[in-house]
């Protein structure tokens, strides 16, 4: 029987919201034992965080600790006077967070922000604690372990940065650490460096952790047991190899199916095929002699989608700036067919978007990343949807109110949501209306970009099954960017490989993701997790790095 | 309604400037039908005290203090009205613009400003307005001016966080014009700290127009308004007389009621909950 490190009972914290207090989670039970990982899985909101700061004693502001015993190594956290609990953090218990880049102090070397815990609490001297960074860089497999402590940390990859404050976790000997989505701000190609090396810390440091994500996928690879979280309460808790075998709950069976999505059969036969969008030679960039993409050629087929693949930095949203205008190409030229026939002659794009017509503006639509600065807070859903229907079509109020009906409609909300401020809507709604206000103009062709990655795993399920119902009611073409190749597997037709601001590849669906693959496609599928607790195992041990 | 609902839930300090404000108005309005006296009228002797047929006694030519005391609110308050309101679309409109066009727009609106800002405003204000002469549309028009500065300085900084938010580029992929980003996309947006801003810059403008008619450049006699009283009266302290601490303390008031009426509005659109 393992030594039990972490027992927490019935635990209840509340947020202050809304001018009262609303539990945030609501009577948690948890235990951890040494050696053990324990994975926190649920939608943004579900309390894992919470739960997470909760184990060391700690609540945000506007949050209390209600009520529930959190007992670390045999002592009551709860009751512990503040000054004993300040020296379990950081020394016993350590937190690595989801941005490293907001978490380190960009004024300080890397290693002396790593000294500073354990000299703080008397346990190393400075130079030990240099020595022992050192020897952490290492086991994580940095570059130049020697030296890399003595960089600032934007003069590090992200990746590295989010190893380094694993280390820096490490730096005191802890007893238990708790990652909060320490990868969901990377890119795959990125995610596996840091999910092996907390792999190696967990297994050889006989320490207990509590390991957060929204992405079973990649808490399956580390997690011995996981407990799947909603509303703030237990959905279900058990063995992690024996609860994606057989799920109890509908909730977790929807989590692990969720990645399995599909295209559906295409059923357009009424549509001609011709060439709505080309990108010919194109090359961008922000700063003379420094090109951000370079030589692009692509093209959209109508009523198709094209999914734009690559790691942050490859230019993909840099294309997407090109197409629409507001980044005029230094070479080459979008050419569109705006006359929607298949024997039209395509025109040429003016560069910037002010010299384009009204007719084609429309015809061009966009949806983002993130729906929550994509709408005016200070709009009404009503105005969101109604100004691009008065602006390109100069609708009369009447028929305008009846269009905004039939959109909320169409995007499956119901048509009461016109009154509402777009700050009252949770985050798929938000990108639902996002959607609704590019259908309004009725383009051609959407440019998605990143559409579904800040959204919950089954909210954006449902936005990816949307925008294909959409397609194949309207015929509208999509150029779809992304980084997550489930998706593109779940929409593509055709897929772009993107890599430092070129095209390494690009063709059907089938042919890129069959091999032979290039190198870097390789490399960017085999970063995906599966849905495989041997996954992680299986793919250090066959490195597929070119 | 509503309003009103959200008034009755304010602090105390909230309902205290809004009756303020209330009462300042009214009486600027009423002032025709409320004062005893006309506005130039000589009632009686010189600084007479406070009771008898005149209320708050009179002031150096033997005018109705208290008749002054509204018409000055007449004169004093809309005149500093006019002048925020009017240094606030100056203001707000040439920051906004700096802000989206950018480049070169932007360099030679903000050069002018700082040029404009590099001159003490007062000095700058009494130089101007010893040229031009002191008709009301002519102070109007220079202390607007003079103070839209301010306002740009703040607008132009607003609009830039909210300039490169992904809506406004929406709506400039739609198509739409200058103005129309302005003003629906970008005004509401930055509502919040300009209304905060009106109500501090009504204050130091009012103050600033009570300081130009002390020193006699400001609202012309025999027109009655505070600063000028406070000037006018100034002698009558040395003789041991209240009077020119009453219209002083006229604008103290509404200073203090004009804020709290302000903290309170900033409290409520920020979400800030004063425990």
């Amino acid at each position: 029987m393992a030594e039990r490190l972490l027992t927490m009972r019935n635990v209840v914290i509340e947020g202050f919201a809304d001018e009262q207090w609303q539990p945030i989670v609501n009577g948690i039970d948890l235990y951890l034992d040494r050696g053990e990982v324990l994975g926190l899985i649920g939608e943004s909101g579900a309390g894992k965080s919470t739960i997470g700061l909760a184990a060391m004693g700690y609540s945000r502001d506007g949050c209390r600790i209600v009520s529930g015993s959190i007992v670390f190594d045999g002592m009551e956290v709860m009751r512990l006077p503040e000054a004993e609990v300040r020296k379990l953090r950081g020394a016993r218990i350590a937190y690595v967070a989801q941005s490293a880049a907001a978490s380190f102090n960009p004024a300080h070397r890397l290693i002396k922000q790593y000294a500073e815990t354990p000299t703080h609490h008397g346990l190393l001297s400075a130079a030990e604690a240099a020595q022992n960074a050192k020897d952490m860089y290492r086991r994580l497999d940095l570059p130049e372990p020697d030296r890399i402590g003595y960089r600032y940390p934007h003069q590090v990859s992200g990746g590295q940065l989010q190893r380094a404050m694993v280390a820096m976790a490490m730096a005191c000997n802890p007893d238990l650490i708790i990652f909060d989505e320490p990868t969901t701000a990377l890119d795959v190609t990125t995610q596996i460096e840091v999910l092996a090396a907390i792999k190696e810390i967990v297994s050889t440091q006989n320490a207990a952790a509590m390991y957060i994500s929204h992405d079973l996928a990649v808490v399956i690879q580390l997690a011995d047991r996981i407990m799947v979280l909603r509303y703030g309460e237990e959905v279900e808790e058990g063995d992690a190899r024996e609860m994606l075998a057989r799920p109890k709950k509908d909730y977790t069976r929807q989590l692990i199916s969720a990645r399995r999505m599909q295209r559906d059969k295409r059923l357009l036969p009424e549509l001609e095929d011709y060439v709505v969008l080309q990108c010919d030679h194109i090359s961008a960039s922000y700063e003379p002699g420094v090109p951000v993409v370079e030589d692009i050629n692509l093209t959209i087929r109508c009523g198709q989608t094209v999914a734009v693949v690559g790691e942050s930095g490859s230019g993909k949203s840099t294309l997407a700036r090109v197409i629409t205008g507001l980044l005029p190409p230094y070479a080459g030229q979008v050419m569109f067919n705006s006359a929607g026939q298949a024997d039209a002659h395509a025109e040429v794009l003016s560069a910037s978007y002010k010299a384009r017509s009204r007719d084609l503006l429309r015809r061009l639509q966009m949806i983002y990343q993130m729906p929550d600065v994509a709408l005016n807070p200070r709009q009404k859903v009503r105005d969101v949807l109604g100004r691009p229907l008065l602006f390109y079509f100069g609708f009369k109020k009447r028929e305008r109110e009846q269009r905004i009906a039939e959109l909320l409609h169409m995007i499956e909300l119901p048509a009461d949501f016109a009154n509402r401020y777009t700050t009252e809507l949770s985050g798929g709604q938000k990108q639902r209306i996002c959607i609704a206000r590019a259908l309004a103009a009725e383009p051609d062709v959407i440019i998605c970009d990143e559409v579904t990655s800040a959204l919950d795993q089954l909210v954006a399920e449902e936005i990816l099954k949307l925008l294909q119902r959409l397609q194949n009611e309207l015929g509208v073409s999509y150029l779809f960017i992304t980084h997550d190749l489930a998706t593109v597997k779940a929409i593509a037709d055709d897929i772009v490989v993107m890599y430092q601001g070129r095209i390494v590849e690009q063709g059907v669906k089938a042919d890129i993701l069959t091999p032979p693959h290039h190198e870097y496609t390789k490399r960017l599928l085999a970063s995906v997790p599966d849905m495989d607790p041997d996954w992680l195992d299986g793919v250090l041990a066959n490195p597929a790095k070119p | 309604m509503d309003a009103l609902r959200t008034l009755s839930k304010a602090s105390w300090s909230a309902k205290a400037g809004v009756i303020i404000i209330a009462v300042y108005i009214s009486a600027a309005v009423l002032a025709p039908l409320i004062a005893p006296y006309g506005e130039t009228e000589v009632v009686g002797e010189v600084w007479e005290p406070f009771g008898g047929a005149t209320l708050l006694g009179t002031d150096q030519l033997g005018r109705d203090l208290l008749t002054r005391l509204l018409y000055g609110a007449r004169n004093t308050i809309s005149i500093a009205l006019a002048t925020t309101l009017l240094a606030f679309c100056i203001g707000i409109t040439a920051g906004f613009f700096a802000a989206i066009v950018g480049g070169w727009v932007d360099n030679i609106l903000s050069r002018i400003v700082d040029i404009l800002m590099a001159i003490p405003i007062l000095i700058f204000a009494l130089m101007i307005l010893s040229v031009l002469g002191t008709s009301v549309p002519t102070l109007i028009i220079v202390v607007a001016v003079l103070d839209s500065t301010r306002v740009f300085r703040l607008s132009r900084a607003l609009a830039m966080d909210v300039s490169v938010m992904d809506f406004v580029e929406v709506a400039r992929l739609r198509g739409e014009g200058l103005w129309w980003i302005m003003r629906r996309e970008i005004f509401p947006n930055t509502l919040v700290p300009l209304v905060a801003e009106i109500g501090l810059r009504f204050c130091f403008v009012f103050l600033f127009i009570s300081a130009l008619s002390f020193l006699g450049l400001g609202i012309q006699p025999p027109a009655a308004d505070w600063g000028g009283m406070l000037r006018e009266n100034a002698g009558a302290i040395t003789f041991g007389i209240l009077t020119p601490l009453i219209p002083a303390a006229a604008i103290a008031v509404l200073t203090i009621g004009v804020n709290m009426v302000v903290d309170w509005f900033l409290q409520q659109t920020s979400g800030l909950q004063g425990e």
